[in-house]
């Protein structure tokens, strides 16, 4: 797998951007000697020089050094998102699909009810009620207005799966349904959660950033890249280096994670490769 | 069947096949991997070729290449003479019009030969109207589709005709593709294993309209098929493929009774035998993956008569009697790939296959007595190795505690040993999907079963596609209340189970899956695999980990293989390891679905011969579902016939067999294909009329009269008795437990 995800160059260039970007979030702060916090009074609304690489804001705090923090957190809270989301949709998917009957129609319930509340204002009415929990609050939050649509497909290929012979056959054979689904059902879910997942991550971060770009995600002091955006925004023109930093590295990302995410798809699904064999029973024409 | 080309005059080839190669996959680096390496076939007006072989000997590729059919990718080679015209390597437009007139196809499978939005009649109308010329009127074309359906024997032909074809039996549908076959009157038939798919009941109307159209035509047939059976009836010459080439070639008679090459030998022998319990003997190995064929005979690995010569250069077909080289002799010339046709003579596949060669262990079957491994099982010494003391096992006893006294013992028809399994009046239906649930038809899988399963026994449940076998065999594996009837295992009824003693009970009935390539969880290894049931059942780590490699040399695989993932198994091999996780918890009844007709013949027989050796050793008793009555023959010591969801016939296997007195059952093995061309020629064939449709049935009376030949000729009050009656299972004759189902048995 890793060998044709190596073949893929957008997988490549994904791949080494989200490196990049992953080592500038955790190393970051550690390669600057300025922290996100810090203000420099001697130099506000500088641009970028050797002093302050990114350049400073109005109140003379460095660019870099909020950004590669803010990066930090938006990750954070795209995997935090993105790990709770997509593992919720296997447990839902999973059980619905598997045992059926009300199991499978209250679930389902559950997930077309969620999936016809406008989240965004969801999202707007709670997230001031939560500020107190801070931005596990917002990560939990956007992950269980998330899983809904992954949790309908991985009920639709349970539901396949329940059919094929091995499950059918340990089912047989005294199987209990929770070793069942962990060992036979989610083992073959597997590429498309890991795919699912990395598309989430991405959907996750963006979430993130309109959220916190008008007031209700990440709470000052601490930063994230929707802050800085807002931040940034209204003087993008005046003071350039404030809005592009960290909405570039936004952009940046979520592009990485999009060619990774595809090529992860073209990858895990052997029906995109070309089969090596003669192909049995291709038969056309006829007599 | 067989009139022989010698009354038509000169015997002039209508197709001619000569060093035909097909290779797949050339690449800028590799080179392509030849699949059909060079095969000679010669086939006169008139003539039945059967081209016989295992998966993957190339068989239907030869068949699909002959027509231009070959799959995108392929390089052919060779030379295709059809009528002394060459075929390889002409456009597509000039084939097109070739196919269907001059040389024709009848698929496997029928149903997806057809197309499905368009009625079967007006596709075979199609057919005439596109070679016809002047092409006729759609009326006319119409009218003599119906008049074809009716020659190939279906019934009700203007109704076929209108159906679309899922709509259609499979047998029918099939007769429809020999009908479209036909229709323009090609030189040359090309049946590609056209009955495979099928019962037998229907694969015998399937070759009798296959015959028929043949006589009709005078056109000749290639039959490529990997039954025996069907080759021995139908065919005048056979060719055997293996690995890409033709290996013997003869008159039916000469190669099937008195093969020369030691492969053809081998396949014969590793043929179950429907008339006579004489075990098959497998062909150890298996065949060469194409590509990885050295320079010698590709079968000289598991030819236990191969000397160095052989396997420095590929043989030519020799002739067998008077050792002349092949392509002078006459096409009829019974000829063999093989450097020693003399010696082969001398041997029998039983003497010649029998022992196993020294690079294969021996099947350790009697190295799971507890003194041999006495480490492993801790705290059940007394119980061997194979029991663990739970509430259901313990109940059952062990056949190696009990003194060895049931060990080797093999009950027949009679009523030794405690019954393992006993069913009564078991009923299972079904409500068709996408109805509303009240409104919905109820199809009665199952009606009325009773079985009885007794310990070191094997009960076989025989019977056409939907006759409610499996789902029999499915409802005892559940261990859950059924529908109607009683299920008892281990004297135990089913339907009043705790949870705790349904899970103790389920290391008592385990399962083997009809096929292994997908009843073995790809993802798993195959160690995780076997040790799965072990794991269910709660044994400790310790003992499962001890157990396994035990399991895998006991199916005649190595310990080693336990970190192979199914994939990396052949056929045989996977089925072994269903039958080593079904085995693993010690089971009083193992259940058989189908566990051999996935498979090839040389790979069944091994399989056939290690169930009766873990039968002999371990002492489980089978409850085997099988459609194929000659593995029935070497398997069962009793038979259950059903039919249409009710056990119609029930006795020992050498009275069922030997003494069918049910109408059914007599119809039934009289429509098995015998591997021997002279009695399979000189046996009387009953066949039926076509089966009912899925749906529901007839409530009162006997399901079978519609089709049933005694009712035909009975006088009408006896027949209204068969109407109204269901007939009730009786006493059948002198031999204990023998019952049959039937107001008019045979006597």
């Amino acid at each position: 797998m890793l060998g044709r995800l190596a073949r893929h160059p957008g997988a490549l260039c994904g791949l080494a951007l989200l490196l990049a970007l992953v080592a500038l979030a955790v190393l970051g702060p550690y390669a600057c000697r300025w922290s996100f916090t810090d203000v420099d009074y001697t130099a506000l609304r500088q641009p970028p020089d050797a002093r302050h690489w990114m350049g400073t804001n109005r109140i003379g705090q460095d660019v870099f050094a909020q950004v590669a923090h803010g990066l930090r957190k938006s990750l954070l809270i795209g995997a935090v998102v993105a790990a709770v989301a997509t593992g919720l949709a296997a447990a839902v998917g999973a059980s619905a699909g598997y045992f059926g009957g009300w199991t499978d129609r209250s679930l389902m319930f559950v997930a077309d009810l969620l999936l016809v509340l406008p989240g965004f204002l969801v999202l707007v009415v709670l997230a001031p009620r939560l500020r107190q929990w801070g931005w596990l609050a917002l990560a939990g939050l956007l992950a269980l207005l998330g899983w809904m649509v992954t949790a309908r497909a991985v009920r639709g290929m349970t539901r396949s799966l329940k059919e094929r012979q091995f499950v059918v056959a340990a089912r047989l054979m005294g199987v209990g349904p929770v070793r069942i689904i962990w060992r036979h059902i989610l083992p073959h879910l597997a590429s498309f959660l890991i795919t699912d997942a990395t598309v989430t991550v991405a959907g996750a971060v963006v979430s993130e950033a309109g959220l916190s770009y008008f007031g209700f995600g990440v709470q000052p002091p601490d930063v994230s890249l929707g802050t800085l955006i807002a931040d940034g925004s209204d003087v993008a023109l005046v003071y350039p280096w404030m809005f592009f930093f960290p909405a570039g590295l936004l952009t940046a990302f979520v592009l990485a994670v999009s060619l990774l995410g595809n090529a992860l798809r073209d990858a895990l699904d052997p029906t995109t490769v070309r089969p090596a064999g003669p192909p049995r029973g291709a038969v056309s024409g006829l007599a | 069947m067989s009139t022989g080309p010698a009354a038509r005059g000169p015997a002039a080839p209508v197709l001619q096949v000569r060093g035909l190669t097909v290779a797949f996959g050339a690449g800028r680096r590799r080179p392509a991997v030849p699949v059909v390496r060079g095969v000679d076939l010669v086939l006169r007006r008139g003539e039945v070729l059967g081209l016989v072989g295992e998966s993957g000997a190339g068989k239907s590729l030869t068949a699909l290449s002959l027509l231009g059919l070959a799959p995108p990718g392929a390089q052919v080679g060779g030379s295709v003479r059809l009528l002394g015209e060459e075929v390889l390597g002409r456009p597509e437009r000039e084939l097109a019009a070739l196919r269907g007139s001059r040389i024709a196809m009848v698929f496997q499978d029928p149903l997806h030969a057809f197309t499905p939005v368009l009625r079967v009649g007006d596709q075979i109308a199609e057919a005439l109207r596109i070679h016809e010329r002047p092409r006729p009127r759609r009326e006319t074309a119409l009218r003599r589709a119906v008049e074809l359906l009716d020659f190939v024997g279906v019934p009700q032909p203007s109704r076929a005709a209108r159906a679309l074809p899922h709509q259609l039996s499979g047998g029918m549908l099939q007769r429809a593709m020999i009908a479209m076959a036909v229709a323009n009157r090609p030189a040359v038939l090309v049946a590609d294993e056209p009955t495979s798919a099928l019962d037998v009941t229907v694969q015998a109307q399937v070759l009798e309209a296959l015959a028929a159209a043949r006589r009709e035509t005078g056109a000749a047939l290639l039959l490529v098929t990997h039954d025996l059976g069907v080759v021995a009836g139908a065919a005048d010459r056979v060719a055997v493929l293996y690995a890409g080439r033709v290996v013997e070639t003869g008159p039916a008679e000469g190669v099937l009774c008195r093969p020369r090459m030691p492969y053809t030998l081998g396949l014969v022998g590793s043929v179950p035998r429907l008339d006579t319990r004489t075990p098959p003997t497998p062909v150890p190995g298996t065949a060469p993956a194409p590509g990885t064929i050295g320079p010698g005979c590709p079968f000289a690995a598991r030819c236990p008569l191969a000397e160095p010569e052989c396997r420095a250069a590929e043989p030519p077909l020799t002739g067998v009697d008077s050792l002349s080289r092949a392509g002078t002799s006459a096409p009829d010339a019974h000829t063999a790939a093989c450097r020693r046709i003399p010696e082969v003579r001398r041997w029998s596949a039983a003497d010649l296959f029998g022992r196993p060669p020294a690079d294969t262990p021996e099947l350790d079957v009697t190295g799971t007595e507890p003194p041999a491994h006495p480490s492993t099982t801790p705290g059940a010494a007394p119980a061997g190795p194979w029991q663990r003391a739970t509430g259901a096992f313990a109940h059952a006893g062990s056949p190696n505690t009990a003194g060895g006294t049931a060990e080797g013992t093999v009950p027949g028809a009679g009523s030794v040993g405690e019954v393992v399994l006993s069913v009564s009046g078991l009923g299972r239906s079904y409500r068709l999907p996408g109805f509303r649930q009240r409104r919905a038809p109820v199809v009665r899988a199952v009606e009325y079963v009773d079985l009885e399963v007794r310990r070191g026994q094997t009960l076989a449940l025989v019977g056409e596609s939907g006759a409610g076998k499996s789902t029999t065999l499915r409802e005892i594996a559940s261990l859950a209340a059924p529908q109607a009837g009683r299920v008892e295992v281990l004297g135990q009824d089913t339907a009043l189970l705790s949870r705790r003693a349904a899970r103790e009970l389920r290391t008592a009935v385990q399962l083997v899956p009809q096929d292994p390539a997908s009843s073995l969880d790809p993802r798993m290894p195959v160690g995780d695999i076997v040790a799965e049931p072990l794991h269910a059942a709660r044994v400790p780590p310790a003992v499962v980990a001890a157990r396994v490699p035990r399991l895998l040399t006991q199916v005649g695989l190595r310990p080693v293989d336990a970190d192979g993932y199914p994939h990396e198994f052949s056929g045989g091999q996977r089925q072994r390891v269903a039958i080593a996780r079904a085995l693993a918890v010690g089971p009083a009844l193992l259940l058989l679905d189908e566990p051999v007709s996935a498979l090839d013949v040389s790979v069944q027989a091994g399989i056939l011969d290690l169930l009766l050796r873990l039968k002999r050793a371990l002492g489980p008793a089978y409850l085997l579902v099988s459609h194929d009555l000659a593995v029935v023959r070497q398997l069962a010591d009793r038979v259950s016939v059903m039919y249409a969801g009710r056990t119609v016939e029930t006795g020992g296997v050498a009275e069922v067999f030997g003494r069918p007195r049910h109408p059914y059952t007599r119809a039934l093995l009289s429509a098995v294909p015998l591997p021997d061309p002279v009695a399979e020629r000189s046996r009387r064939r009953i066949v039926l009329p076509a089966g009912p449709g899925p749906g529901p049935r007839a409530v009162s009376g006997c399901a079978f009269r519609a089709r049933c030949p005694v009712q035909a000729l009975l006088p009408a009050a006896e027949r209204r008795r068969c109407a109204e009656e269901t007939p009730r299972a009786r006493s059948a004759g002198e031999a204990a437990g023998h019952t049959v189902s039937c107001h008019f048995p045979h006597r």
